[in-house]
Parts: C-alpha cells; sequence; structure tokens
C-alpha cells in the first residue's frame, strides 16, 4: 500500500497526495496488481484496517524538516506514544494499532519530502516539486522489482534514520 | 511573590493551546487563561475568488471536519443562488446532504469517545499517562473491543462522507443550491447491507452500547463526573422548528442556565442582530456573545450538551429514549455538567447512527432532482451544527460573482469563554493551596478543556508536534519549575 497524506489546499503540504496521484497514473500503463493507493488529509486510526492484510505499507508525507534534505525514507516502528494531537496520528502510531488489533505487523516505512510553503494555495513551490519528481523516480526504481522481497529490500536498503 | 504556571500544549487537543495559571503568594488562583492560536487569514483568502468555490476551498481549513466547513459554505451559497434555506433544496439534495453530515458526525464524536476520552474514563483520570490513550486499550483484555468498536466507526463514518462528497480530499458532493450526485443502489447498500461490522445496523448497536457503557461508569462514578467541573452558562444551537434536534438545519435558539429562553425561532440570516465577538489584547481568538446580554454575561456554550440543552426532543426513538434519562437528571433544566458533555456527545452518535439507517432506507437519495436555483443574492449565511458546535459562514460577493466579504465564527471560538471559565474552576479546584503541580493535576486541566473537542488543526501541521510543557514563572517572568511530559 502507497499512502500519502497532507492538505493539498496547503501548498507543499499536499506532497504526499501529488505523489500518490501521479505513481498512480503512471502505474496503470505498467504494472498495477498487487499495489493499493490511498490518500488523505492526515492519518487516523481508521488506518490501521486499511493497513491489515498489506505486506508493505509505505506512507508519504511532506515535512518542513530540513535533516530531510530533498527526501528521505525511514522505517517505521510500531510506537504508543501520545500524539501532540490525536485528531491525526503518526505511521507508527497506526502501525501499533494494526499490530495489536490484527496481529499483523507489515513491514513500514515513511518517505519524507521537503516542502518549504504552508499557504492556502494549490500549487507547491518549485523546490517541492523538484523534490517531488526526485521521489517520483525513487518509487519507479522500487516498484521495478518483480517480487515483494526485492521492493522490501529496495526500502531497506535506502532507510535511514532521522538524529 | 506571585507565580505562573504555563502548560503548553494541550495534548489530545487540536491545534496550538497554552494554559497559564498565575498563582498568589498563598498558592491560590489569581488567574487562569486558555490560550489558543487560531488562524484567521482564511477570510481574507476567499476574498477574491468566485463564489462557487468556496465550498471546496473552504475544506482547506481543517482536515479534521472539512465536511462541516463545506456544508456551511453551501448552505450560504445556496441563499446567494436563490435556493433559500433549509426545504429550499430538493428532496434529494436535502437529504444527501444530510447524510453527508450524519456520517460526518458519526465519526467524529466516535474519535473523540473512544480514542480522546475512554481512555481517562477507564484508566482513570490519575493513571500513568502510558496508560491513559488508546493503544493501552488495544493491550487490555477488557477493552480491546472497545478499540476496535472505535475503529471501524470512524471507517464506516469516512464510507459515509466518501460516497457522498464523491472523495475523501476536498469533496465536491455539496454546490450551491443542492449536490452534483445521488447515492446509487450499490452505494445504499453497501452501507445498509454490508457485512458485518460495516453495516447501519450495527453501527447504531454499537452506538447504543456506548452511550450504556458511559451511563454504567457514570452509574459508578457520579460524584466525581457531577463535581469535577460544573457552573452556570447559556446554550445556543439550532433546533428544528418543531423544537426537534437537528444538526444540519433550524432556527437558532438560546437558553439560560435555568432553562428560561433568550431567543428562539430565529433565522440565522439576521445573526449580526443578536451574536457579537469581542476581541481581547491576550488572544488571538474572539470570544462571541449574546448581544442582548452583553459581553459580560452573553457568553455560551455550544456542542453536544448546549444543543441537548436548547431542543425539547430528538427525532429518532433510541436516541429519545436516552435524552429522557439524560434530562430527568436534571428535572428537564439545563445540564451546566461539563463531563456530562461526553454522555451528551454519545447520546448524539447514537442519534446519527439511527438518521443514517433511517435516511438509507429513502429512495429519495437515488432521486435525480439534485439542484435548486433562484434569484441572486448579493449575501448569504450558512449555519450547521458542526459536531463541537454551531458552526457560521457568511458570505457576500461583487457584480464579478467574486467574494467579498467572508466572516467565519468556528465551534471552538464560539467555546471560548466557556472553556476558559472551566480551566479556572479545575485549576481553583485542584491546585488551590498546593506546593506541587502533578502531573494528575495538570492532566485535569486537561481533561476538562478536552470535553469540549476544540479544533484547530488549520494551524497545526506546520506548527508540528510538541510536548506537553508546564513552566512556573514567578511574577517577573523567571523560571522557578519545569515540567516536560508525554512525547
Amino acid at each position: 500500500m502507497i499512502y500519502g497524506y497532507g492538505n493539498p489546499g496547503l501548498q507543499d503540504d499536499g506532497l504526499g497526495n501529488e505523489l500518490v496521484s501521479r505513481l498512480d497514473e503512471w502505474i496503470t500503463g505498467n504494472r498495477s496488481a498487487g499495489i493499493v493507493f490511498d490518500s488523505n488529509y492526515q492519518l487516523n486510526i481508521e488506518d490501521a484496517h486499511a493497513m491489515r492484510g498489506k505486506e508493505i505499507v509505505v506512507f508519504i508525507d511532506a515535512t518542513v524538516d530540513e535533516r530531510v534534505g530533498d527526501m528521505m525514507v525511514t522505517r517505521v516502528e510500531p510506537d504508543s506514544k501520545v500524539e501532540f494531537t490525536m485528531h491525526s496520528v503518526s505511521p507508527s502510531f497506526v502501525l501499533n494499532l494494526c499490530r495489536n488489533i490484527y496481529n499483523e505487523n507489515p513491514a513500514t516505512y515513511l518517505v519524507h519530502i521537503r516542502g518549504y510553503k504552508w499557504e492556502f494555495l494549490e500549487a507547491m513551490t518549485p523546490g517541492a516539486g523538484e523534490n517531488l519528481n526526485k521521489a517520483i523516480d525513487f518509487f519507479k526504481e522500487a516498484l521495478s522489482f518483480p517480487d515483494i522481497s526485492g521492493i522490501k529490500g529496495f526500502f531497506d536498503k535506502y532507510s535511514n534514520q532521522l538524529n | 511573590m506571585s507565580k505562573k504556571i504555563t502548560i503548553e500544549p494541550i495534548t489530545r487537543v487540536e491545534g496550538h493551546g497554552k494554559v497559564t495559571i498565575k498563582l498568589d503568594d498563598q498558592n491560590n488562583i489569581e488567574q487562569t487563561r486558555l490560550h489558543i492560536v487560531e488562524f484567521r487569514g482564511f477570510e481574507r483568502f476567499v476574498q477574491g475568488r468566485p463564489y462557487w468555490e468556496a465550498p471546496v476551498l473552504v475544506q482547506r481549513l481543517c482536515g479534521i471536519c472539512p465536511v462541516s466547513h463545506h456544508l456551511a459554505a453551501a448552505k450560504a451559497l445556496d441563499v446567494i443562488v436563490g435556493a433559500g434555506t433549509g426545504k429550499g433544496l430538493t428532496p434529494t439534495g436535502e437529504k444527501m446532504r444530510r447524510l453527508m453530515h450524519y456520517g460526518q458526525f458519526f465519526q467524529s464524536h466516535a474519535l473523540h469517545f473512544f480514542h480522546l476520552s475512554s481512555p481517562d474514563f477507564l484508566f482513570g483520570f490519575d493513571a500513568d499517562p502510558e496508560m491513559r490513550n488508546v493503544v493501552a486499550l488495544t493491550r487490555s483484555e477488557e477493552f480491546r473491543e472497545l478499540a476496535i468498536q472505535g475503529v471501524m466507526m470512524r471507517k464506516f463514518g469516512q464510507e459515509v462522507i466518501r460516497l457522498t462528497a464523491g472523495k475523501k480530499i476536498h469533496g465536491t458532493g455539496a454546490i450551491p443550491g443542492g449536490i452534483n450526485k445521488n447515492l446509487s443502489p450499490e452505494e445504499r447498500d453497501f452501507l445498509l447491507k454490508g457485512d458485518d461490522p460495516l453495516n447501519a445496523r450495527k453501527m447504531v448497536e454499537w452506538a447504543q452500547s456506548a452511550v450504556d457503557l458511559f451511563k454504567d461508569y457514570y452509574k459508578k462514578n457520579r460524584e466525581f463526573v457531577d463535581h469535577f467541573s460544573r457552573f452556570p452558562s447559556n446554550h445556543l444551537s439550532l433546533v428544528r422548528d418543531d423544537g426537534a434536534l437537528d444538526i444540519y438545519h433550524g432556527l437558532l435558539k438560546a437558553v439560560d442556565s435555568e432553562g428560561r429562553v433568550i431567543f428562539d425561532n430565529v433565522d440565522y440570516q439576521e445573526y449580526l442582530d443578536f451574536i457579537g465577538e469581542e476581541v481581547r489584547s491576550w488572544s488571538y481568538m474572539k470570544f462571541p456573545f449574546i448581544k442582548s446580554l452583553g459581553k459580560e454575561k452573553g457568553w455560551y456554550r455550544v456542542g453536544p450538551l448546549a444543543r441537548l440543552n436548547t431542543c425539547d426532543f430528538i427525532p429518532s426513538p433510541q436516541a429519545q429514549k436516552e435524552f429522557e434519562i439524560f434530562k430527568d437528571h436534571t428535572g428537564g433544566k439545563p445540564n451546566n455538567f461539563c463531563l456530562h458533555t461526553h454522555w451528551a456527545r454519545l447520546i448524539e452518535t447514537l442519534y446519527a447512527a439511527e438518521m443514517i439507517k433511517e435516511l438509507l432506507e429513502d429512495p429519495d437519495l437515488q432521486g435525480n432532482d439534485l439542484v435548486t436555483k433562484g434569484e441572486k443574492k448579493k449575501e448569504g449565511v450558512g449555519l450547521i451544527e458542526a459536531p463541537r458546535g454551531t458552526l457560521f459562514h457568511h458570505y457576500s460577493i461583487n457584480d464579478n460573482d467574486l467574494i467579498d466579504m467572508a466572516n467565519l465564527i468556528v465551534s471552538t471560538t464560539n467555546n471560548n469563554e466557556p472553556m476558559n471559565r472551566a480551566v479556572n474552576y479545575v485549576a481553583k479546584a485542584r491546585m488551590t493551596g498546593k506546593e506541587k503541580i502533578t502531573e494528575p493535576m495538570m492532566n485535569a486541566v486537561e481533561v476538562v478543556i478536552r470535553a469540549y473537542d476544540p479544533c484547530l488543526s488549520c494551524a497545526t501541521h506546520a506548527l508540528g508536534k510538541m510536548p506537553l510543557e508546564m513552566e512556573l514563572l514567578d511574577v517577573d517572568g523567571k523560571l522557578i519549575d519545569y515540567k516536560r511530559s508525554r512525547q
């Protein structure tokens, strides 16, 4: 499952949604078997249900954190930390819910894409657009592997830790 | 020397909140304030945009309750395109919007109870913070099923929204004068007769169980719940013209703490004659008030508790039965117990579930007459009862059909003064004369704020996540003590 979240009405906040939209379009002409796309304003508890039965889950979110460079992949581990806001929750929290409720623990990653502005505009900044293209190329390469283990190996290879 | 305690930000509350509590030399509460950073640039942003874009544009405000903004804007534009209010729409148009709204209500209330508030009740307000969250529910043999119900109730509500609004993000279902799609028989059957648990019947059953759960808790903890925070206030909401609870459309009604009517049967197009907004120097958020009572006495509550205090009955059988029990508790008079807001919210959850089921059996949802138009006007007001309370959208347009004025009063703004009063009440009860501020004391303040389910998501995403911090300062701003908890 490839799941982008953010508000496309708030400029670069919509990077995750846009990636899903463009990747979904691209993949239609290439391969689609077994890949599910989803997109929403933010993650919430019901996404634990959406993760059920998936072998790999990749979340995509925009970030202001400059430590990610243009983009970065991190491995998501289950975590029960209480969020600052629980009207939305983190990928770690959703994964933890999925594990506790359904006894499933899919390999989960978060692709962070650097954004720069969060104004009331649809159009993303040029810098964010460039980062988005890099992220799309990254996904295309990942999805070129013919099987799940190859895709997982690719994400593991490029996973970093945010320190 | 007086001291000031700052709790920042409020956890499990949408938006950026900060509580400051000022103590005098004897550690008595001298002053309390709840500061919430509210983003108000949106009203300027929509100026100059074509009016028909507003129902989609306003969803940029909030990823938590976009449907409420979507529908309030659409209702205001109904007036501008000459479709009027209430029954001005076609039956399909109005019922599709109602279904969308009940779906939003259902999922929002379910989230609040199962995942924001129930851990406090089930594990105790003084329990270890690590235990007071939903993940702890999933780990508990006793409460695991509850957590699953919460997840699935959220999912069901989201499915209702998706099928009525057209899509999950920036839904386009409601348009000026009506709706742009009906509900196909397949979509209806998916919601009405889907495999357990994702169907309307199961949702009614679970919503009833949630009310029963609260009543059982209340029976065992009545003293605590009743005395946690209680203060008299006015109450305001939309009410159907026959006095019924109606969260989609109605007339404005306000009552005082004893149930005396302040105003009733007010057409919300005239809201400015009845509601004013005060600015205070220490807060970005305005303080609305009832004009006839003035700034000092005119503040009011909105939301679940206020709605059950203003309406005469609930037009769905199971929720009506629960409403009668709820009203009996205060002898039919308005209920001013803050934590009873949770009880009221659960009764409304049951009402929303019943209304969804009833609507899904209505063939009007498959109608094809979707839009009404009439004589165009330059100005329109749309009100809706959002999950957190009354939401006001007011627009005017120029000769080129561009919006030249927008005024929004969101639910949380309406509850600004009551939340401040509630913080004051709890701080005085729990902190007066205490040498140390403990985590349970801090949580008590948060618990009473959470009862109102304040939401300011538009201010949060860029601000990022922050831990709860408390600073103890002297009158000169010098740090005396510091507390950091959670995360």
